[in-house]
């Protein structure tokens, strides 16, 4: 990463470039659309596409601020045991401590929250690269939810609180709201706000961002926090949605979050990337898991599939952006 | 990144020996001390019998630790090597059953192993994709390929010639324990005293002064993940011969034991600084602890947050030793 020579921060956010690689998967989506819709009737009906936009919203959710991070360059890869670790608590704190479920959704959030800022406070602080301290926060989160589970789930919950996994609000799915509201506001925070610019400015060249007097450690702090934050929430709507609590929950998000933003256009190196992408990227490994599973492939198949998507997808940004370079 | 290339460079020889000799007689301390601590709570625990089941049923994990362990040195990470050797696993067993040579079936494995993991580190060489993104992306597609196409079905009556992990040398030493010290060892002897051992520790370290001295970065790359795939299929077959059955499903988590006894032991997650013999004896220490916390009447569904607890620790007791020393 640090041989990357300076003079490609300038060129690097050229808008044309970004406008035409989500075009480019604007149009692949379309044709994929087009292509299952045809081989499967099913398949193209509003039903079937809203159910999708349900299923996709929990790994939505965490692949908005899995955005910024990788635009910073850095990476995140305990969110699925952040889920995990919530759910339990959200489960526990309601059935064990007796917490009334407002109240247990509020301290699920909170640990989400606390979760992030942890994976933040080691890397800003201590220097320990993203990677490293989320692959031991990936143990240690989805060890304490199974710690303090014993593998035992909680079912039960009161029938108001399904709302949110499983009703309807203006004919759409409820969290779907709650993703197109996060998708919103975090679009206009990355592209119009100094937060936002400042993220691109760390992941173009972090040393440069700190000489020019922006608050990296700050930023990049809030942006880990906001990660387990949603991840909380997602686990929230996860367990409303499929009514129980267990300690695998989450298992694997990673993947399918990274997989989302990296196929959204958003370089794994740092620098370059947007919320509309990142959504393409969502809209895709959701309708390629529903079309395979549709066409009768079993969904173990399917994660073959989004691995090496997330491979190729990489490959291929990449090579074009050495071609660009000229290098 | 640099600051901390500088100061390992300034490190002399003889100091950074000393710090990684701390390391591995902390670990020993470790290993010994805790069998003793839980031996006087429940005498049980040193029982002759289990403390070599806790050496026989875990050794595989050094062995594929001793991989891990090179790969980290050279500034990478893998974690796709758990489902790989799921896969292994089930790739020999299948071959034992349908009637091939059992040395045919072992063959395949490392084979299988290496072509794997070189096919990656091409990747991640040559086409200069990150590891992290790469080794995902295999993980999934192990993962998924292996379930889809077996069906998590268990491969029994796997005849008695395979099981490799029933031999005993000398009529003693068993041989998982045998492979993962001499496989400490060699790598050990082989990453120190050998130009393209210290190769490994030189790209590491410092990538483009390895270059300079004309040491091909993409080369030894792929050299250490070639390397890593022939300890993961060893590793795969002492876990596939240790039981009678062989689940043709991916170990849940084995990648982040095996990156947690590197880590613990003593490799550094920046590259450039670590040994294997480390990264055996935290292989042991973390088997020891899963098994001592049955004997202290701890839940063992703890272990994973143990395991967690001790990357963080170790790594930020890493970091910031560095950066005493580069204050120093």
């Amino acid at each position: 990463m640090s041989e990357i020579p300076l003079p490609q921060a300038a060129k690097r956010v050229m808008p044309w470039w970004l406008l035409r690689h989500e075009t480019m998967l604007a149009v692949i989506l379309l044709i994929a659309l087009i292509g299952l819709g045809s081989m499967n009737s099913r398949f193209l009906t509003l039903d079937n596409l809203l159910n999708q936009g349900r299923l996709t919203t929990e790994v939505g959710l965490i692949a908005l601020p899995m955005t910024f991070i990788i635009i910073t360059g850095g990476i995140d890869l305990s969110v699925g045991s952040i889920v995990g670790l919530c759910a339990i608590l959200l489960g526990y704190s309601w059935k064990v401590f007796g917490f009334p479920l407002p109240l247990a959704i509020g301290f699920s959030l909170f640990i989400g929250g606390v979760a992030g800022f942890l994976n933040g406070i080691v890397i800003t602080r201590v220097k320990v690269p993203p990677l490293i301290m989320t692959i031991a926060t990936l143990a240690l989160y989805r060890g304490l939810a199974e710690g303090i589970s014993q593998a035992r789930s909680v079912r039960g919950y009161p029938e108001w609180f399904y709302f949110i996994g499983q009703d309807n609000l203006f004919g759409v799915p409820a969290q779907l709201w709650l993703l197109l509201i996060a998708i919103v506001v975090t679009a206009i925070v990355l592209d119009r706000t100094t937060f936002g610019r400042t993220l691109y400015a760390i992941g173009n060249n972090e040393t440069a961002a700190r000489f020019s007097g922006l608050p990296v450690d700050r930023v990049k702090l809030i942006i880990y926090t906001l990660s387990g934050l949603m991840a909380g929430l997602s686990a929230c709507v996860l367990v409303s949605r499929v009514t129980t609590t267990r300690s695998d929950m989450g298992i694997g998000y990673e993947l399918d979050v990274i997989a989302a933003v990296v196929l959204g256009g958003t370089s794994i190196f740092g620098g370059i990337g947007t919320i509309w992408g990142t959504v393409v990227g969502l809209a895709m490994i959701q309708l390629l898991k529903n079309g395979l599973a549709l066409t009768g492939v079993k969904g173990d198949a399917t994660i073959v599939v989004i691995g090496t998507v997330l491979i190729l997808s990489t490959l291929v940004a990449s090579s074009l952006q050495r071609r660009r370079e000229g290098v | 990144m640099t600051a901390v290339t500088l100061v390992s460079a300034e490190v002399s020889p003889r100091r950074r020996l000393k710090v990684l000799a701390s390391q591995e007689a902390l670990l020993a301390i470790a290993v010994i001390g805790l069998a003793i601590a839980v031996g006087l709570y429940n005498p049980r625990f040193l029982a002759a019998r289990n403390l070599s089941d806790v050496l026989l049923g875990n050794a595989y994990i050094a062995v594929a630790a001793v991989g891990m362990s090179i790969v980290i040195v050279s500034g990478n990470i893998d974690i796709s090597v758990g489902a790989l050797i799921g896969v292994l696993a089930t790739i020999s067993g299948t071959l034992a059953v349908n009637g091939a040579p059992i040395v045919v079936a072992w063959l395949a494995a490392l084979v299988a192993g290496v072509v794997v993991m070189a096919l990656q580190g091409v990747i991640i060489a040559y086409l200069r994709i990150p590891a992290i993104v790469v080794t995902l992306g295999m993980l999934s597609i192990l993962k998924g390929g292996l379930i889809s196409l077996t069906g998590g079905k268990w491969i029994t009556d796997l005849p008695d010639s395979f099981h490799l992990a029933d031999i005993e040398l000398f009529g003693m030493l068993p041989f998982p324990v045998f492979l993962m010290i001499a496989v400490t060892i060699l790598a050990a002897l082989w990453m120190r005293y050998s130009a393209s051992g210290r190769a490994i520790y030189a790209v590491g370290g410092n990538a483009e002064a390895a270059r300079l001295c004309g040491i091909s970065q993409p080369r030894t790359i792929v050299m250490v993940f070639a390397l890593h795939g022939l300890f993961a299929g060893a590793a795969a077959l002492l876990y596939a011969t240790q039981l009678r059955v062989i689940q043709s499903t991916v170990p849940p988590n084995l990648e982040l034991t095996i990156i947690t006894a590197s880590v613990v032991g003593g490799v550094s997650i920046l590259g450039g600084v670590g040994t294997v013999v480390g990264s055996t004896l935290a292989a042991v220490l973390i088997a020891e602890i899963a098994s001592a916390l049955v004997f202290i009447d701890v839940s063992p569904y703890w272990i994973r947050a143990v395991q967690g607890v001790l990357i963080l620790v170790t790594v930020i007791a890493d970091i910031l030793r560095r950066r005493r020393m580069a204050g120093a």
